[in-house]
């Protein structure tokens, strides 16, 4: 599979990052490249293979439901750029 | 006109009852100031590690074993990306390809037909946080309610009408409740229902375009919506126009929704396994366990209560709607067994003091022992019925036992033919009119006659026995 640029644009979308028209040509052969390794990998026959979802071999790590201590607010907001009462600033959502 | 037909599938969340956030030590309570309960965990800080909440693992598979599901032998927690300011790591934890029960049911009954809604998957996430709109082009955030442990329930599109929606809803809500792993409490927004709804022409099978609802935070608002939203859509397509795909805000004040935004993107969140969370793996024993503490279910219960009790089916469905209620039904019962009597006031004074001060029967003052106290005074005539409704009024404010509330305020029913007839010969002096109108035949002035009686008595005088009494007396006249 080949990536065009439209491609790019959109991976750029849902990645929020903002390209400009030479980054976008130049991630695009870059990208196209890293594809191509990835299609060398494709070509391993994993059919006797489990998926693997994690490298180490455990399971069933839990904590006991005990509440413990929070932060205060003034910490939890302290590296904001922007908070106000204790709370967040961000530019206005249209949802809820 | 062509005929069409809702098909719904129901999304519900529901937040759980742990101590404890789902992957911190962060305290689950409400109310609380902003970002009063966030920790690094909660914020994704560089080096923070979430770990499960063994607690809300195990409400997940029970709720999910009661709905009937398989349990996965092996489950995962996935990243959901996305970036919106409601979670502030940019990703959601959640389960995509392997949540932890799948393929179960909840059986519903509309207008007598008991249908099948097949349950697609049950799944464990963590809640967002608060988005408030601070007015101007701010809004302000608070990540208090983010990484609360939350269950997702989703069906397989098998709702056809909005009494089917809300039906499925209460039975999902009373399974839940009795589980105690959720409060129910849909206005608060703990349970959150978000149904997605499309129109077909009746008797095809080709989906139309389908629209999500939000906001919908009580049974009537989910029947409304639905409602809302069905007529809508075949409004839109009988007027040669097209459904888009879209979510829709439930508008309670105006009983309609309203367009939230339309999906331009086919959202893509990359979900792949959180490398902080190593898999879930559930062995035959464990699940057996979990299935062997499971309580008395719903259906189980309005079973055994049309057996044990004698409750009309309609009743028994009413009163299993809530393991509170069924609690203080069977309560109730134990010390006054006319059940269909106890059943009757549980369903109509009872509930509609419960609605008018806006509580759960959880938070009733009356308890079911001094409850069954006062249908026993009734059905000992120490009370009439209809002072009873003021007694229980007086106990449901208060809390006060109704020995004490009769006795207190005088209330206790005047069945003594002595002086029922005393106050009637004294009403009879009063109103020779109407006594001469009855002596020519006119019956008329009788129901007056009776209502002079019982002011003169404060309401008090036993109905039955003034009736009687009032007859005879005025066939046959003392002097």
């Amino acid at each position: 599979m080949k990536l065009s640029k439209q491609d790019i644009e959109h991976v750029a979308l849902l990645a929020r990052l903002e390209l400009s028209e030479d980054e976008k040509d130049s991630l695009t052969g870059r990208l196209n490249q890293i594809m191509e390794h990835f299609g060398k990998l494709q070509e391993l026959d994993t059919s006797q293979v489990a998926p693997t979802s994690h490298s180490i071999p455990l399971q069933n790590v839990f904590r006991h439901d005990t509440a413990g201590r929070s932060m205060t607010p003034s910490d939890v907001v302290a590296n904001a750029p922007e908070s106000r009462d204790d709370q967040f600033v961000v530019p206005q959502v249209v949802e809820t | 006109m062509i005929d069409y037909e809702p098909v719904i599938g129901m999304e519900v969340h529901a937040e759980l009852l742990t101590e404890s956030k789902m992957f911190c030590k962060c305290k689950v309570d409400f109310g609380g100031a902003p970002n009063s309960r966030v920790c690094p965990v909660c914020l994704g800080l560089p080096g923070s590690l979430p770990v499960a909440n063994e607690k809300a693992v195990e409400y997940v598979v029970r709720a999910a074993l009661a709905l009937n599901c398989t349990i996965s032998e092996e489950s995962l927690f996935h990243r959901k990306n996305y970036f919106y300011p409601d979670m502030a790591k940019n990703y959601q934890i959640s389960q995509y390809d392997f949540p932890i029960g799948s393929n179960g049911w909840i059986d519903i009954t509309v207008d007598g037909d008991t249908r099948r809604i097949r349950i697609r998957r049950v799944h464990l996430e963590e809640d967002t946080g608060k988005l408030i709109h601070a007015g101007g082009n701010e809004s302000l955030v608070d990540y208090n309610r983010s990484g609360l442990p939350l269950m997702e329930v989703v069906t397989e599109a098998d709702i056809h009408s909005a009494e089917e929606a809300r039906e499925y809803l209460v039975r999902l809500r009373a399974i839940l409740t009795y589980l105690g792993v959720n409060d129910g409490k849909m206005e608060e927004g703990s349970l959150r229902c978000e149904p997605n709804i499309s129109i077909r022409q009746k008797g095809t099978a080709k989906l139309g375009t389908k629209t999500e609802l939000k906001n919908l935070n009580s049974f009537r608002a989910v029947f409304s919506g639905v409602q809302y939203e069905t007529e809508r859509q075949t409004n839109v397509l009988n007027e040669g126009g097209k459904v888009i795909q879209e979510t829709r805000r439930w508008d309670d004040a105006n009983n309609r929704t309203a367009s939230m935004r339309v999906k331009e993107l086919e959202q893509e969140y990359r979900y792949f396994p959180d490398p902080d969370l190593v898999a879930l793996h559930f062995t035959t024993d464990y699940i057996e366990r979990q299935r062997s503490i499971l309580p008395e279910l719903p259906d189980e219960k309005k079973t055994r209560l049309m057996e044990k009790w004698g409750l009309p089916a309609y009743d028994a469905e009413i009163i299993t709607d809530s393991r509170a209620m069924a609690d203080f039904f069977e309560e109730t019962v134990e010390h006054c067994p006319d059940a269909k009597t106890v059943s009757n006031w549980i369903m109509g004074d009872l509930a509609k003091l419960l609605n008018a001060a806006g509580l759960d029967i959880s938070d009733c003052k009356v308890k079911p022992v001094d409850f069954a106290r006062m249908l026993t005074l009734i059905q000992e005539g120490t009370i009439s019925g209809k002072i009873a409704k003021g007694v229980f009024d007086d106990m449901f404010e208060t809390g006060k036992a109704p020995d004490a509330i009769v006795k207190s305020g005088g209330m206790t029913q005047i069945s003594d033919e002595h002086e029922i007839l005393g106050v009637i010969d004294r009403v009879l002096g009063e109103n020779s009119e109407a006594v001469a109108k009855i002596a020519a035949g006119d019956m008329k002035p009788m129901g007056f006659l009776v209502g002079q009686i019982m002011r003169h008595t404060q309401g008090r005088a036993n109905p039955e026995v003034v009736n009687r009494l009032l007859k005879k007396r005025v066939a046959e006249p003392a002097n």
